[in-house]
């Protein structure tokens, strides 16, 4: 495993032909996929925005509709990139052997590894995009320059789903991501300032919390989305990105341990 | 331009303690058919992921269509064609989505795909279900369709996985006329089978591997020269019974030489009429005679036990 850990993945191009065959996919069950992944959120953003926010009054300035608007397109974008990452890959890794069938072809365990980051950060775009512009005819949103989340998020879900795809390397059955779920992802869902500010935990949470990389992509989202000024916005991009490579880096040893032997 | 095909040289992978392939030296010449034969576990698939690529050897040397694997595995797999021992079609594509999809993973534009796809279908026979899901395929079509992708690129060599294995036997006729076809015109094909039949009917050389290691290498015809007694008589189920009772045991037969696999007994000569004479004698007209094949040799060379492995 040190040995694999130690080589830098070496990505080509080709990866580009993993994300156009998971994009013709996608595009034949368009309607329920985004209407499930989607759907879900929109309605988390509703429910606790109109029912929620009639108690809560105002967050930071906002109403708590606007407050979890941002906050809401963050963690659809984590959703998104995470299901896609680990269900769908995996699937795509055992049951149907299509990573099997594109080895065989001049493709590297890099390149499909790569291929399957990016096309799982894309439908984490497309969902999360869905929200912003439901979310901007809504009036939650403070200006034009909200457009400005779509690279962010494009960004977040290249993130989040490098980091699912090292569960999904290592997992030897679809009950293992429960695990993930369980230790990761709800923790993380709700530390990072999604349905609150993290100013109102303790010291020690709050500062933990800084390791967690959705609480980096709120705070750069948020701001975006409502009209306020961005803190350190270099220190949230680098921690984004950080784990996007280490995620990267190590899914592709681990997939490279599983496969090439 | 190199004219091996396919050259190792010591080549070993090991697990644990164990080599599964041990010390393994090919010579595989372009355009030339030639195929991997042994029992379950002897080493057949082993050595043709380390071909190409696919897996890493623990040492030897190999080169493929003139390049270092697994250095440039890569480069070579865009000439290369692989069929894989279990189908891996695309579920959620139809048959000639999975032909253009597939051309995308070596580079293949999707116009050139659309322009050759109607020579692979052809090919495929499967013209007619074109359009149709993966999951509606018999197990032949669905082999057919597999064979057929790993032509997208018109490599130059193509590697085939136990091709037959699981097919009945209408559909294994198909694919074998259907690797006639490509071995006449020019392509090196490289397969995996313990179907002696497969191997006698198609290629030109056969290595017979066993424990890891190369038992015999040569053309079918020459093996079967070289190791075994060219007449052969079948006794099956009372028969053989009665002339293991009878002969088997009891007398040694001048010229004869017996083997029991499993209820067949299979007896060996070098001249027919001793073999047919001293069979007559015993058991009368009721045997099966025929001359030795490549199962024989087989036989002879990897032993009668069962392999589980």
């Amino acid at each position: 495993m040190i040995e694999h850990l130690r080589q830098a993945p070496i990505p080509s191009l080709r990866f580009a032909a993993v994300w156009l065959r998971n994009l013709k996919v996608w595009r034949k069950l368009m309607l329920p996929s985004m209407l499930g992944n989607f759907g879900e959120p929109l309605l988390y953003l509703l429910a606790l925005g109109f029912g929620l926010g009639q108690f809560i009054g105002e967050i930071d300035g906002m109403t708590y509709m606007v407050f979890l608007a941002s906050g809401i397109v963050c963690s659809a974008a984590m959703t998104g990139a995470t299901f896609e990452a680990l269900y769908s890959a995996y699937t795509r890794l055992t049951m149907q052997q299509t990573w099997a069938a594109m080895l065989a072809a001049p493709m590297t365990v890099d390149d499909v590894v790569l291929g399957e980051i990016v096309w799982a950060g894309t439908k984490a775009l497309i969902n999360a995009s869905a929200i912003v512009l439901v979310a901007a005819l809504l009036g939650l949103v403070a200006g034009p320059e909200a457009i400005l989340v779509l690279p962010v998020i494009a960004l977040a879900g290249l993130c989040f789903a490098s980091i699912a795809m090292v569960v999904t390397a290592l997992s030897p059955s679809y009950d293992f991501f429960l695990y993930y779920f369980t230790l990761v992802m709800t923790p993380m869902l709700l530390l990072s300032g999604v349905f609150f500010p993290l100013s109102g935990l303790p010291d020690a949470i709050a500062l933990g919390a800084q390791f967690l990389p959705l609480a980096h992509v709120v705070m750069l989202v948020r701001p975006l989305m409502t009209g306020g000024s961005i803190d350190a916005p270099l220190l949230h991009l680098a921690v984004i990105l950080a784990y996007t490579f280490v995620g990267y880096w190590i899914s592709a040893a681990i997939a490279r341990r599983r496969l090439i032997r | 331009m190199p004219n091996n095909a396919v050259l190792t040289q010591g080549l070993t992978r090991r697990y644990g303690n164990h080599n599964v392939v041990d010390g393994v030296d090919l010579t595989i010449q372009q355009g030339e058919c030639f195929a991997l034969l042994g029992p379950n576990g002897a080493g057949k698939t082993t050595t043709l992921r380390m071909l190409l690529g696919l897996t890493p050897p623990s040492s030897g040397q190999i080169e493929v269509l003139g390049e270092p694997i697994p250095a440039r595995a890569r480069e070579m797999r865009q000439r290369a064609g692989i069929v894989p021992q279990f189908d891996n079609l695309d579920p959620d594509f139809s048959v000639s989505e999975n032909l253009i999809t597939y051309g995308a993973y070596y580079g293949v534009s999707r116009k050139l795909m659309k322009a050759r796809l109607p020579k692979l279908l052809e090919f495929a026979e499967l013209t007619t279900r074109a359009d149709d899901n993966i999951g509606g395929l018999s197990g032949g079509m669905k082999r057919r369709l597999t064979l057929a992708r790993a032509l997208v690129n018109d490599p130059e060599l193509l590697a085939l996985d136990e091709p037959s294995t699981g097919l009945d036997p209408q559909a294994r006729q198909h694919i074998w006329e259907r690797l006639h076809t490509l071995r006449r015109a020019g392509k090196t094909l490289l397969l995996t089978t313990h179907y002696m039949e497969e191997a006698e009917r198609l290629c030109d050389r056969a290595a017979i591997i066993d424990h890891g290691r190369i038992v015999a290498c040569d053309s079918p015809q020459a093996l079967i020269a070289e190791h075994i007694e060219p007449h052969v008589v079948e006794l099956r189920g009372d028969l053989a019974l009665h002339w293991q009772q009878h002969i088997g045991t009891a007398a040694q037969l001048q010229g004869v030489r017996t083997e029991a696999v499993g209820e067949t007994l299979l007896i060996y000569s070098n001249t027919r009429d001793t073999l047919l004479n001293a069979v007559e004698a015993d058991i009368g007209t009721r045997y099966l005679y025929r001359p030795a094949g490549l199962e024989d040799v087989f036989l002879r060379l990897t032993g009668r036990e069962l392999r589980d492995g």
